[in-house]
């Protein structure tokens, strides 16, 4: 039949040039690497941008020698200014949201792995995903150019002549108006303080380009997993990676949409001199806000929240994967309930997108709103519970292997259920008005969306490190590196919760000066010495990485006796995965320690002989094994 | 040419339009299937055309329920909302863009059937019917600016101008597909892949091309009842 005509196959040839080949690449392997190393860079900026913070708060006013160097203005003498330290909160907000937990783990991890696991040569439109990650590395020189259109005054010079709007140079680093961008004062300009001309639009241009970037990746992702599917792979086969990657990218792909409109609205208010989310009469900087009426700035927060929180589910979701598929393959068991596991992500990423309004209970709503809003919140306290148990019930009664991967797997589950349970308290009306915009939101969402997603990440680099580069991680260094890093980050969260109760509010530049804070001195020093102690032991990490690519051991085929496609193939993996074969697929993803098999783990695409020993065995987590 | 069309006329049946499935389990509905051999199609399954462009419509589709939100939210607001006057010229847009949805589906249903000539004319139609839309739009906007309507002088104008022009963004969008699929009819492909690749391509086009259409329809609709 039509096979006959088919000598010229769909599948490109390994690139050879070097720009073809690493750096405009078609290939999602490198693609998923490129991805990593922006977050690689950008975390580096948004770590030392919450070490400054830190500083600030633990010693007012102190002289920081290359801060009077880089930003003469906004840090004079040395010393950062208040504008100066909001300026570096929304710049660390945006550029860890965006940048880091957004692009690594679906951008990176799902990029290199999604196609392997489930038996693609590629993604379905590679030259589409190649734009989506330049896009996104343009939109982070974006905000990069942000904080030097603010902070320095020659660079500001050249941006102001964009317009009026694009006043740059006002000694900031960026907005001062956090990551949400609050309307009206993101609105207005200039006149609204320091950092809100040229930061304000090339932070919303920034985001806007990120926007794009990302529904590019999740049209992919979508496509990749719907239709590339190699023989045998059905839907409940499929690692649960593959299920977590393909949830977020339904979540990106209709949450940033909403995002980008809203953007695009905030530009226009700022350019185009309309008044979206401008409302008449206001009163900024000591002067009427003329030309402008009408407009409403809670819609703002609504077409942002509801970006917002499924965001942080985007954000999440693939550690969530990665940490299920991890802990089943060292405890050597099959994973607990695969499909509770599946539903319970399907139903957080929905129900993510009507609990928006949880992040706006002072902002006036209508009680009734305010309690459906808020029992819908709780509601996904159920899926969460059902991940969290049954990744108990993987580990219990398992012989567990304690791998750096399963360590920081581990540490996940830890974090999430401690950041998690706050969410509780966070959800309900009557607590959130006197915890809103303390420290006790703060800690509940870095434990929960920050840490717990970097863990779920550094859990996914130790374990596909040997895939990617074909060398192993150090795992001395890595278990040093855990356990600095996880008692570090409950080092410095844990007390956020205690300053919280106190009333110690967000965003506030300096505490020495209210007489209710003065206990606090010393929590807020400790809290300070952690963070510098765990962000310096960030240094293992990234030596550990950069060192082993070159240095460590050589990693076989499958050195964790892993299941799943990518372990079937070398390490690391030839130009089109499976070097032109179609790999056949016969079991479910997790069959460790099943009963009459020859060893303790079925490789995915081991042939039937075994299935056929053991189809009666059963006892299997209830997976595969359904024709 | 010869060897092209016995090549077409063996493929084009194969997953356009509402015609069989390779069934190969990769699709949307298939899930485990067959195995053995190495059967190197398996790779590629024009159905990604389609997925695909389900995917981009959906996106734009959450861009426009945000910005139509907007709308309806800013339109009670405040009392400084003041319609305009509908540009007579935006019915003729209108009528374009319906009439194109026309010879689009056309243009389809020859490649279909495996009549060159025709899905060439077509398409040709189509994308002067796309242009002509787009001049439309602009002559409907040069309109408003010569009676001084301007972007900001009141919410609903800002709105009328941003559902026009992005809308307009998306349908250029459309356009340089367009395009894309009328140089292509100059190019044969003398592969089966290729000629799936451009008959899925032209399939996911057409997709496309109706949801700028539907859209624009909606769009002009709340414009005119959502006062």
């Amino acid at each position: 039949m039509a096979e006959a005509t088919h000598e010229e196959v769909h599948r490109h040839p390994a690139p050879t040039g070097f720009i073809r080949k690493y750096i405009f690449s078609i290939d999602h392997k490198v693609i998923g690497i490129q991805y990593i190393m922006l977050a690689l860079c950008a975390v580096l900026v948004g770590m030392i941008m919450s070490v400054l913070m830190r500083v600030n708060l633990t010693w007012p006013g102190t002289h920081i020698h290359i801060m009077e160097t880089l930003f003469p203005q906004g840090a004079p003498g040395g010393v950062m200014t208040p504008e100066f330290y909001l300026s570096l909160v929304t710049m660390h907000g945006t550029i860890m949201v965006f940048f880091v937990l957004t692009t690594a783990p679906q951008g990176g991890f799902g990029n290199y792995f999604l196609p392997i696991q489930i038996g693609a040569d590629d993604m379905a439109f590679p030259v589409l995903n190649m734009m989506s990650f330049w896009v996104t590395f343009v939109g982070f020189l974006v905000i990069l150019l942000a904080i030097f259109a603010e902070g320095n005054a020659t660079v500001g010079g050249w941006i102001s002549k964009l317009g009026e709007s694009f006043a740059g140079g006002s000694g900031t680093v960026g907005p001062i108006g956090g990551w949400t961008g609050y309307a009206p004062l993101s609105a207005l300009g200039k006149i609204a303080g320091p950092g809100q001309g040229a930061g304000v639009n090339l932070w919303i241009i920034s985001i806007a380009i990120f926007c794009v970037g990302s529904l590019l990746g999740a049209l992919n992702f979508i496509t990749t997993l719907l239709n590339m599917r190699t023989r045998g792979m059905s839907l409940m086969r499929m690692p649960l990676t593959c299920w977590a990657w393909f949830t977020t990218a339904i979540l990106a792909l209709l949450s940033f949409p909403v995002l980008l409109g809203g953007g695009i609205l905030l530009l226009l208010d700022r350019i185009a001199g309309t008044s979206f989310f401008i409302p008449g009469g206001l009163y900024v900087s000591g002067a009427l806000v003329p030309n402008h009426a009408g407009g409403s700035p809670l819609l703002w927060q609504h077409l942002f929240w509801f970006f917002g929180h499924p965001e942080v589910y985007i954000a999440i979701l693939p550690g969530m994967g990665a940490t299920s598929h991890i802990l089943s393959t060292f405890a050597r068991k099959p994973v607990f309930g695969y499909r509770a596991m599946v539903f319970a992500i399907f139903a957080i990423g929905g129900l993510g997108f009507f609990v928006w309004g949880h992040h706006m209970f002072i902002s006036g709503m209508s009680p009734y709103s305010a309690v459906a809003f808020s029992i819908l919140t709780l509601s996904i306290g159920v899926p969460s519970a059902i991940k969290t148990f049954n990744w108990l019930g993987t580990l219990w009664g398992a012989k567990i292997r304690f791998t750096t991967p399963m360590l920081f797997a581990i540490g996940f589950v830890s974090l999430f259920v401690a950041g998690g349970i706050t969410g509780l308290v966070l959800g309900q009306t009557s607590l959130d008005f006197f915890f809103h915009d303390t420290y006790f939101v703060t800690a509940h969402f870095h434990l929960v969306m920050g840490v717990a997603s970097i863990f779920g990440m550094f859990a996914a680099t130790y374990f596909w490190f040997p895939k990617m580069f074909g060398r192993m991680m150090n795992e001395s260094i890595g278990k040093l590196h855990f356990w600095i890093t996880f008692i570090g980050v409950y080092a410095i969260f844990v007390p956020f919760h205690a300053m919280g109760l106190l009333g110690m509010p967000r965003r506030y530049a300096r505490f020495d000066e209210y007489e209710f804070l003065k206990n606090s001195k010393g929590l807020v020093m400790f809290v300070t010495v952690a963070a510098i102690i765990t962000v310096v032991a960030q240094v293992l990490f990234y030596f550990n990485f950069f060192w082993s690519m070159f240095k460590g051991k050589i990693a076989g085929d499958n050195p964790w006796e892993a299941t799943t496609l990518e372990w079937s193939i070398p390490s690391p993996p030839p130009h089109d995965n499976f070097a032109g074969i179609v790999p056949t697929v016969y079991h479910g993803a997790y069959e460790f320690s099943v009963p009459g098999a020859p060893n303790d783990f079925i490789m995915q695409t081991d042939g039937e002989g075994i299935a056929a020993d053991i189809s009666g065995a059963g006892g299997n987590g209830g997976n595969g094994h359904r024709h | 040419m010869a060897a092209t069309a016995t090549g077409t006329n063996q493929v084009v049946p194969v997953g356009v339009g509402g015609g069989p499935r390779p069934k190969n389990g990769n699709g949307f509905h298939g899930n485990g299937g067959g195995r053995g051999g190495d059967d190197l199609s398996f790779r590629f399954s024009p159905a990604r055309y389609r997925i695909g462009v389900w995917m981009a419509i959906g996106s734009i589709l959450m861009l426009f329920v945000a910005l139509t939100s907007a709308y309806i939210v800013r339109s009670a607001s405040a009392n400084d909302w003041h319609p305009i006057v509908m540009p007579k010229v935006l019915w003729l847009s209108t009528t374009l863009i319906i009439i194109s949805s026309i010879t689009i589906e056309r243009a389809r249903r020859s490649l279909k059937r495996n009549n060159q000539a025709a899905y060439g004319r077509w398409l040709v139609n189509t994308v002067a019917l796309g242009i002509g839309f787009v001049a439309s739009q602009l002559v409907a906007w040069r309109q408003l600016v010569r009676q001084g309507v301007y972007m900001a002088a009141n919410p609903y104008n800002s709105f009328f101008y941003l559902f026009t022009a992005a809308h307009g963004v998306h349908l250029l969008g459309g356009l340089c597909a367009l395009t894309y699929l009328l140089v292509r009819t100059r190019k044969a492909r003398n592969t089966l892949d290729g000629e799936l690749r451009r008959v899925g391509a032209a399939d996911a086009v057409t997709i496309y091309w109706h949801f700028m259409d539907v859209l624009w329809i909606g769009l002009f609709s709340l414009l005119l009842f959502w006062k």
